[in-house]
C-alpha cells in the first residue's frame, strides 16, 4: 500500500502534542529507572531513530546527564522475508556501546502487530545481554499479533486495520505531526 | 531499487545501480562480522552449496562463512571425491542438487561460461566464484568495496592492475566493474600476458610498470598463476619480479595514499615485495574481511522472493 494513494482522515497529534508526549515519556523513563544511570536508548530504523535522539535530549535537559543512543536496523531479523517479493534494503545497525548490563529503552514510532518489536528484541540479544529492555512508542494503535506491550506510550489510538498511522518527523518528512490515513476506494 | 536477478554470473551485465546496491548492502553485513555473536537468522532454512571444480581456500571458506553467519545451511562439494570424478556432467550435478532442495549454488569451474550454462539448467540461484579466465565477480566486488570504503567513492580514481592479465578473471571482472563506476583502469604486465582485446573493455594498456603506476590511487597486484605458466610466456620468475614486481621504490611513483591490494594467495618476493605486502598501505587483510561481507550481501539479495526473475 502506498501512502500517496491514501487520503488523510484525521490528525492525531500536532507538533506541540508530540513534544508534550515525548517530554512526558522522558520523565517516565527517568522515574521508572530511578535516574538514568546505565540507561541507553535504541531507536528502531527509521522513525524510531530521531524519536530516540529527541528523548535523549529531553532526558539530558531534565537530568543533566547524556544517555547513549544506538540505531537498530531490524531488516535481517524480519519474519516475513520469505514472503516478500523482493529483499528489502538492509541498513546499518550502529550501537557503539556494549549493551550487556544496560537498561535499554527501545524506541519506535508506532506499535501495531508487535512483529517489529519481536525482531528488534532478537537483534538486541545478538548484540549482548542487557539487564532489562523496555519499550517506548509514540503511538500504540492496537491489533497485536504477538504478546508484546509497551512500557511508555505517547498516545493510544484505536484504529481499524484498514487505516494507516503516519508519523511525520521534521528530520525525515519535513513536517511534525501524526495523522490517520485511509484508502480512497 | 531492488535486486531482480536470479544469478550473479559476472560484472559485465550489471548496472552501476546494481553494483551500488551490493556494495551498500555489504556495509551492514560487515558490522555483523565485527560482533561477538556473528549470526543473524536471515537465511534460516535456506541451503547453499559450494561446488568447486578448482582448488580454493579463501573464496570457498569466505562463501561458507558468509552463508553460516546468515544462518543458511551449507554443503561443500569438490570435483575430486564427488560424482564428478565418476564422470557426471555439470548439468546432471546441478539437477541432482536442485532435487535435494538447494537454493544457491556457488560454483568455481575451469571452463569460461560454465556458471552461465549451469544457471540456465537449474532454477536455483547461481553465483560465479570464478569460471576459467572469464570472470570472478565476487572478488571484483570486494575489491571495489574495499576501495570505496577507503576512498569514499570509485568515480575518478586511477586503478592499476599489475601482472598476468591474460589468465586473470579477477582483472576482467575488475575492469568491467571499475569502468562502470567511473574509475580509470590501467593494466600492465609482460606483453605476452596482455590479451589483445583488453583495450576494448575500457582499460588503458601499459607495458612499463613505472608509467602505469604514475599517480595511481590503487595498485591491484595479481598473482602470477604458477599453474598456468608452463607455456614460456615470460623467461623466469626472477625476471618478472625485476621488471614488474611491486616494491617500495616503485610505490613512490603512485599517489602518496595509494592502496595496495592483492586477491591472494600471494607469491611473496615474486609479484609483491613482503615489505609492501605487510606495509601500512596494504589493505590485503581487509580485503579478506570485506570478501565475507560482500558475499553475505549477495546471498541475501539472491535469496529474495519470486521477483528475482531476470535470469541473465
Amino acid at each position: 500500500m502506498n501512502e500517496r494513494d491514501l487520503k488523510e482522515k484525521a490528525q492525531i497529534l500536532d507538533d506541540k502534542g508530540m513534544r508534550r508526549a515525548l517530554v512526558r515519556i522522558a520523565h517516565e523513563i527517568i522515574e521508572r529507572n530511578k535516574g538514568v544511570e546505565n540507561v541507553a536508548l535504541i531507536g528502531v530504523r527509521r522513525r524510531g531513530v530521531p524519536l530516540a535522539q529527541r528523548l535523549a535530549k529531553y532526558i539530558s535537559d531534565i537530568e543533566g546527564t547524556t544517555v547513549p543512543v544506538g540505531i537498530l536496523d531490524i531488516t535481517l531479523y524480519r519474519d516475513d522475508l520469505t514472503t516478500l517479493a523482493n529483499q528489502p534494503q538492509v541498513h546499518q545497525t550502529e550501537v557503539k556501546f556494549p549493551v550487556t548490563g544496560k537498561k535499554l529503552v527501545l524506541v519506535d514510532d508506532v506499535l501495531y502487530t508487535g512483529r517489529t518489536v519481536r525482531a528488534a528484541l532478537d537483534a538486541i540479544m545478538d548484540l549482548g545481554r542487557p539487564e532489562v529492555v523496555q519499550l517506548a512508542v509514540l503511538i500504540d494503535r492496537g491489533h497485536r499479533e504477538i504478546p508484546i506491550r509497551a512500557d511508555y506510550v505517547g498516545k493510544n489510538v484505536p484504529t481499524s486495520r484498514k487505516e494507516v498511522i503516519s508519523v511525520r518527523l521534521t528530520e525525515i518528512d519535513g513536517e511534525e505531526r501524526v495523522v490517520i490515513l485511509e484508502g480512497t476506494e | 531499487m531492488f535486486w531482480q536477478r536470479k544469478d550473479l554470473l559476472g560484472l559485465r551485465q550489471l548496472t552501476p545501480e546494481e553494483i551500488n546496491l551490493v556494495l551498500d548492502t555489504a556495509v551492514p553485513m560487515k558490522e555483523i562480522i565485527g560482533r561477538k555473536i556473528k549470526k543473524t537468522p536471515t537465511l534460516r532454512g535456506r541451503s547453499v552449496v559450494t561446488l568447486f571444480y578448482e582448488n580454493s581456500t579463501r573464496t570457498r571458506s569466505s562463501f561458507e562463512l558468509a552463508a553460516k553467519f546468515l544462518s543458511a545451511d551449507t554443503v561443500g562439494l569438490s570435483a575430486s571425491g564427488s560424482s564428478v570424478a565418476k564422470g557426471e556432467s555439470l548439468r546432471d550435478t546441478g539437477l541432482t542438487l536442485t532435487a535435494m532442495g538447494v537454493d544457491v549454488v556457488v560454483m568455481r569451474h575451469p571452463a569460461s561460461g560454465a556458471a552461465e550454462y549451469l544457471a540456465r539448467c537449474i532454477p536455483a540461484a547461481v553465483i560465479n566464484a570464478g569460471d576459467g579466465t572469464h570472470e570472478h565477480p565476487t572478488q571484483a566486488l570486494l575489491d571495489m568495496f574495499t576501495i570505496r570504503e577507503k576512498k569514499g567513492s570509485l568515480a575518478g580514481l586511477k586503478v592499476a592492475i599489475v601482472g598476468d592479465i591474460l589468465h586473470s578473471r579477477v582483472a576482467r571482472s575488475n575492469i568491467w566493474g571499475l569502468t562502470k563506476m567511473g574509475a580509470e583502469v590501467r593494466v600492465v604486465g609482460p606483453a605476452t600476458l596482455l590479451p589483445p582485446d583488453i583495450e576494448q573493455m575500457g582499460a588503458r594498456v601499459y607495458t612499463e610498470v613505472e608509467a602505469a603506476l604514475e599517480g595511481v590511487d590503487v595498485v591491484n597486484v595479481l598473482r602470477i598463476q604458477l599453474e598456468r605458466q608452463q607455456q614460456g610466456l615470460f623467461p623466469s620468475l626472477r625476471e618478472y619480479s625485476r621488471l614488474f614486481g611491486i616494491n617500495q621504490k616503485r610505490l613512490e611513483l603512485t599517489a602518496p595514499d595509494a592502496l595496495i591490494m592483492h586477491p591472494g594467495p600471494m607469491n611473496r618476493g615474486v609479484e609483491i615485495d613482503p615489505q609492501v605486502a605487510y606495509g601500512n598501505r596494504s589493505v590485503i587483510n581487509e580485503q579478506v574481511t570485506n570478501g565475507v561481507a560482500v558475499r553475505m550481501a549477495l546471498l541475501y539479495l539472491l535469496t529474495g522472493g519470486e521477483h528475482n526473475a531476470i535470469s541473465h
